[in-house]
């Protein structure tokens, strides 16, 4: 019986000239990834720190400053100004200049001696969720914490005393949370454009059909058009890991050999996607546009930005549809909680599932509509 | 498969009432052909008529829906791998890697082909001299003027020693010259054994095949050498010939042809008109006849019909039949 592997090497090497002969392209593929993860990494910060606010004291005397102190020292606040009537605290969030208005009234300090309930007006810009739950969460603390220490006057301990502690993440650094998922969708992004437009080039230059005439078996066909691109993605991935590791100090606390390990599922994810958006694109850019619908649930649906457990129904069902969810799942896991293979098998196998099912309906796409039309 | 059906050894292409439908519509209509060994066979037809269906059946990139086919004493539709090795295939875009150098692109269809290295390097060294490539072997591909990227992909799909060449549309675009010498390279090829298998749009083209086939709407409709296609009776019907008109105002003297009876047809040809006429008009006759109507005539001559007469009484016929058995 015939090699089924028949024309790999002669596909395999003609590419690595094609990639060879276009180095602008190899280049950009290679650095335009950084570049997206420096600007991410450097210009994104998630967590809420420094939120303007502007106060209202209408109290003035020291339990009052001693309150604003400690909002001030709290880091999540950052007062701009002091004013002195409802209005203007009231215009200056309208304004935007302010995300929170704290107004103290002027029985403050008289009601705290006399052993009565003082109420501290908070105001939050709604607008930001992130920003404005932050602001509740900080407010109310401070606020319990104030009443606690006037109600213990005689310094006893705290009956409960709640400790936090953040595991894998001690300072909510957002590099370290964020880089692990920009790996996947940058890795996504290369993989899948660069096959997708391989692909494409030779259907729109003819040479596809002149390929499917000899005796070239599509296995053959396939493998050595991807395996170049299996190497681009697999390098991208080093240098992206790298630069997280060395440039960001985003420690790994797992095993980085796993994590080479179940990224080849994911590339071979990605790689198929490229095949089969070639089996239905005509033109290069055809291709790019139908790349993009694939990247777009990539960066919404798979947990990079928004967490999948507070998604709708509808879209958490879809997440499991998304290869860069389990991809997520692994890079987070592997580089922040330090999980091994015990815990993330399962979602290797998932990827290489969506991959083997992608590459046969690719296949045979690309045999009842490119090669028979 | 019974081997009664099989065709004799001196046949490159035998194609037995193949039939291809998608869906409902029927792209090949019980087509048959047999093309011999050694000759360049011209495959002509309107665009869509079913040309190139009729090549990716031979080739077995297309299933049969009906019929049957052997190509150099294979079954395409068993053997189909086998076919792709024994014949080699040029389409009408220049299918050649532009960012590959000459060299390059013939040493991947080399590998494609599984030729061992040193019959690889004997083979390149044969075309090179063939096609007069040598002094472009490092040039790439996109570099090359339109005739020459011809002859590199020519070589490229003959590098395994194909008995039977298809080219579709090989000349589409390319100049005049290297139209003729191309043409002139296939023929010294055919001279060499090679069967071709050519489909093309230029009538010139056509008249240098040595059996030509007309296909129309899924049908073949004219089968043969130039020279008997030129003989048969709905293009030269009893009692007619084809005379050559030369006057110095054609557009007008067509329209009044056209009213003369006993012209069955005309058309202009340059500065002259290409007419039918029944018998029962002499030359001197319809010189007559014309001067009658004011028309100056310079000269009438009488005419062999060309093919693209021959085509286009055939066309002109069998939709007249199509239109009749619509009703």
């Amino acid at each position: 019986m015939a090699d089924p592997f028949r024309g790999f090497g002669a596909i395999f090497y003609k590419e690595v000239l094609h990639v060879r002969r276009d180095s602008a392209t190899l280049f950009f593929s290679l650095f335009i990834p950084l570049i997206q993860m420096f600007v991410l990494g450097f210009g994104i910060d998630t967590n809420v720190r420094h939120v303007n606010t502007v106060i209202f004291n209408g109290d003035g005397r020291r339990e009052s400053r001693e309150l604003i102190d400690r909002l001030a020292n709290s880091d999540t606040f950052h007062i701009i100004d002091y004013v002195s009537t409802d209005a203007a605290l009231n215009d200056a969030i309208v304004g935007g200049r302010a995300r929170v208005g704290i107004k103290i009234p002027v029985d403050y300090s008289d009601r705290l001696l006399h052993n009565m309930s003082s109420q501290v007006l908070v105001l939050i810009d709604g607008s930001d969720s992130s920003v404005a739950g932050q602001a509740i969460n900080v407010t109310t603390a401070i606020g319990l914490d104030e009443s606690l220490r006037r109600v213990l006057t005689n310094r006893g301990a705290m009956a409960v005393d709640m400790r936090p502690k953040l595991l894998f993440n001690p300072d909510s650094r957002s590099p370290n949370f964020l880089l692990p998922g920009l790996t996947a969708i940058l890795l996504l992004n290369v993989t899948t454009f660069l096959t997708a437009f391989a692909i494409v080039r030779e259907k729109e230059r003819g040479t596809l059909e002149q390929l499917f005439v000899t005796p070239v078996k599509p296995f053959g066909l396939l493998l050595g058009k991807l395996l170049p691109y299996f190497a681009i993605g697999f390098t991208e991935l080093c240098l992206i890991l790298s630069c997280m590791r060395f440039i960001f100090q985003v420690p790994i606390h797992g095993s980085v050999l796993l994590l080479a390990f179940l990224s080849l599922p994911y590339l071979f994810v990605s790689l198929s996607l490229g095949i089969l958006i070639s089996s239905k694109a005509g033109t290069q850019g055809e291709a790019m546009q139908l790349a993009f619908v694939t990247i777009l649930p990539s960066i919404f649906f798979s947990g990079y930005i928004f967490p999948r457990e507070t998604m709708p129904l509808f879209f958490r069902i879809l997440s499991y549809f998304v290869p860069a969810s389990y991809f997520i799942n692994i890079t987070r896991g592997i580089i922040l909680r330090g999980a091994g293979i015990q815990h993330l098998w399962i979602d290797g196998l998932a990827l290489f599932a969506m991959g083997t099912f992608l590459l046969v309906v690719a296949a045979r796409r690309f045999q009842n509509k490119v090669i028979m039309a | 498969m019974p081997a009664a059906n099989q065709p004799a050894a001196d046949v490159s292409i035998s194609a037995e009432h193949l039939v291809r439908r998608f869906g409902d519509f029927v792209a090949v209509n019980d087509v048959s052909f047999h093309v011999e060994k050694g000759e360049i066979f011209g495959f002509l037809g309107p665009n869509g008529s079913g040309k190139t269906t009729v090549i990716k059946m031979l080739i077995g990139l297309l299933p049969l829906s009906e019929g049957s086919a052997w190509v150099e004493g294979l079954d395409v539709r068993t053997d189909a791998e086998s076919v792709r090795e024994h014949i080699g295939y040029m389409s009408q875009k220049f299918s050649l890697y532009d960012d590959l150098t000459v060299a390059e692109n013939l040493q991947f269809y080399g590998r494609i082909y599984s030729l061992p290295p040193a019959r690889m390097k004997q083979r390149i060294d044969e075309i090179v001299q063939l096609n007069g490539l040598a002094p472009y072997m490092d040039r790439l591909a996109a570099r090359l003027s339109g005739g020459w990227k011809q002859r590199l992909a020519l070589g490229c799909a003959m590098l395994h020693e194909p008995k039977l060449l298809f080219l579709d549309e090989p000349t589409a675009g390319i100049d005049p010259v290297a139209r003729r010498e191309l043409w002139d390279l296939l023929f010294e090829l055919s001279g060499h054994g090679i069967t071709f298998f050519v489909t093309t749009h230029y009538m010139d083209e056509a008249e240098r095949c040595s059996h030509v086939a007309y296909i129309y709407y899924g049908k073949i409709i004219a089968d043969g050498t130039p020279a008997e296609l030129k003989q048969i009776p709905e293009v030269q019907p009893a009692g007619t010939r084809r005379v050559e008109i030369s006057t110095p105002e054609v557009t007008r003297a067509l329209r009044v042809a056209r009213k003369i009876p006993g012209i069955r047809s005309a058309t202009i040809f340059g500065e002259s008109i290409h007419a039918l006429v029944e018998d029962r008009y002499d030359l001197p006759d319809l010189r007559a006849q014309l001067l009658k109507n004011d028309i100056a005539v310079n000269d009438i001559r009488p005419l062999t019909p060309s093919l693209e007469d021959v085509f286009v009484e055939l066309t002109y016929k069998h939709q007249a039949d199509l239109e009749k058995s619509r009703g």
